[in-house]
């Protein structure tokens, strides 16, 4: 099961922020988008969690169309994380990993344990009884993060788990980039399919399984990393002039400016 | 009981006693005692016990909803509009209301509860853009509604004869001499309703604080709910209103107060208020009969000097331990 993009487009005032997007995410897999600024990879994140509706073209879940999944259901299988979450009001991290227990009914005491253990997988035991107000953008980025992981913690019956991060890794410093992507892995490898808005083409090349190229509104080029990433490519999209090479142990390919 | 024995004419704790023991032996020793006890103080303080929980919770839910610990009843133009209603209502229905009936009393009600209704929605559709609900916006948007009511208040009260002056400018002074049996019977209504329906909403609400799109993908529908809180929130804020005028502060103070001393979650957040709101109110009015006996103060003026100290004591409190 996956969670699917068939040939949606999204038109508002005039202006086509998607031209005929098709993807798939699959169970299991790790898909990286990438692209310029404004190419419309936060578009078709909305489109892809149901915030927007696609002007044409169709999103599923689970091979249901996503708007017709009650909302209760759907929150149980796919967590999405916005790039900001603005926060004004002081709860402690704890109880902010906790909203992300909203949608499953499993009692307090079983919450607490999966909010603890959520924490500590980001890193951020440490946090736990601090007020959110008064973090710093890392660690407010990684209570976020554990709020996801919480909501998807467990398996449901209802289908395949999705978790849909945009930047995830935006305000961390190297070692929780390397953990965002460790715990990725982590989730791929039970089963959960996840997609990443990322602006890092060695952190995508890296850790997805499949990397999409975003260009004005619409897919440059999708696969494996060592497919997708081309000298061509990277100027022809970014307009950058560029390297690829092979990282020494990983042998994933390596872009250098 | 202190509140039962506060007031112009001081009755002791023992004479209290006696006349509520009366009430069951039903040998009244002193009947003046006993109007003074059940027919003024009591039904005064179990308004202010309503009123004030209902006042609290609604500015708990209104900071919730919006997002932001400065959302206030009035400061939003809510109570503006309820006001506006209100007035409305008795300027246009004349003269049958002051019969005091509780007929005329439940149309000066729903006149304040469109009037804050309407005003409710206006800031928050004002507000409310693509991107979410922006706090500038709303705030700016309150002014505009709020100046917009005040005109439309002056411009009643310029029409308005004698009677209906003094109906309509009690009001705005937020006071509870009003109070009698039938008024009890309908705000204990009303706020048994809130405390009824606003706690089942305090995991949405507590999942709003996130953001309206974080709340939908946690399952909340969203739309729904604002609906609803929307309407009974200008339901609590128009009765409020109705009955005993634009009493600030308590929504804003006490929400915020209870916040910095148990946290945000709605689940503990919303009776809290309640409770402290009931407290305060009941407190302020003891003092608003007794101060400058025997005359009475407004009780909003009092509510607005009991609670800005105790507010600006937490503040400091909390800058220290930080």
């Amino acid at each position: 099961m996956a969670l699917m993009a068939d040939n949606i487009s999204l038109h508002i005032s005039g202006f086509n922020l998607l031209r005929d997007v098709s993807m798939r995410v699959e169970r299991g897999t790790v898909t990286a988008i990438v692209g310029p600024n404004g190419a419309g990879k936060s578009s078709l994140l909305k489109v892809l969690t149901g915030e927007m509706t696609a002007t044409t073209g169709q999103v599923s879940l689970n091979h249901q169309p996503l708007s017709t999944w009650a909302l209760e259901d759907k929150a149980k299988m796919l967590a999405v994380l916005p790039q900001h979450t603005v926060l004004n009001f002081p709860f402690t991290a704890d109880e902010v990993v906790a909203l992300g227990r909203i949608p499953h009914q499993t009692g307090k005491r079983k919450d607490e344990i999966i909010v603890a253990d959520a924490l500590k997988a980001v890193d951020a035991s440490y946090l736990e009884k601090r007020f959110y107000t008064q973090m710093s953008g890392g660690e407010k980025q990684r209570v976020q993060l554990a709020r996801g992981l919480a909501q998807i913690w467990e398996p449901t019956q209802l289908g395949d788990q999705f978790l849909v991060l945009d930047e995830p890794t935006s305000a961390f410093d190297l070692s929780h980039q390397k953990l965002t992507l460790e715990i990725v892995r982590g989730l791929a490898e039970r089963g959960i399919g996840v997609v990443m808005v990322l602006h890092d083409l060695n952190l995508a090349a890296r850790c997805a399984d499949n990397l999409v190229v975003f260009d004005s509104g619409a897919i440059a080029a999708q696969g494996s990393p060592d497919e997708v990433l081309t000298e061509r490519l990277i100027s022809q999209v970014f307009g950058v002039k560029s390297i690829i090479a092979k990282h020494p142990v990983t042998q994933k390919p390596l872009v250098i400016t | 009981m202190f509140a039962m024995g506060t007031g112009t004419v001081n009755i002791s704790i023992a004479d209290i006693w006696h006349a509520i023991m009366g009430l069951f032996s039903s040998n009244s020793a002193n009947s003046q005692i006993n109007t003074i006890l059940f027919d003024i103080r009591l039904p005064r303080i179990l308004l202010a016990l309503c009123l004030g929980a209902i006042l609290a919770i609604s500015g708990a839910v209104m900071q919730g909803l919006f997002r932001n610990p400065l959302a206030d009843p009035s400061l939003i133009g809510v109570s503006g509009g309820a006001s506006v209603g209100a007035s409305i209502v008795i300027v246009m229905a004349g003269g049958w209301i002051q019969n005091g009936a509780a007929l005329g009393l439940s149309a000066v009600a729903a006149g304040a509860f469109a009037g804050g209704f309407i005003a409710t929605i206006l800031v928050y559709r004002l507000a409310t853009s693509q991107i979410g609900t922006s706090v500038t916006t709303m705030l700016l948007a309150g002014i505009a509604i709020g100046a917009i009511a005040g005109a439309l208040n002056s411009l009643l009260s310029y029409f308005a004869d004698n009677d209906m002056l003094r109906q309509i400018s009690l009001w705005q002074m937020g006071n509870l001499s009003t109070a009698n049996w039938s008024r009890v019977a309908m705000v204990v209504a009303v706020a048994a309703l809130l405390a009824g329906l606003f706690p089942r909403d305090s995991r949405a609400l507590n999942a709003l604080l996130l953001g309206e799109s974080e709340a939908r993908h946690l399952g909340i529908d969203v739309q729904r709910v604002k609906r609803r809180l929307i309407v009974l929130t200008a339901l609590g804020i128009g009765t409020s209103v109705a009955m005993a005028g634009m009493i600030g502060f308590v929504g804003l103070i006490v929400p915020h107060a209870i916040r910095l001393l148990i946290g945000p979650d709605h689940s503990w957040l919303l009776p809290g208020s309640a409770l402290a709101g009931a407290i305060l109110l009941i407190i302020a009015d003891s003092l608003a009969r007794v101060v400058v006996a025997p005359t009475e103060l407004p009780t909003g003026i009092l509510t607005a000097l009991l609670g800005a100290p105790f507010f600006v004591a937490l503040l400091i409190q909390r800058r220290r331990e930080i």
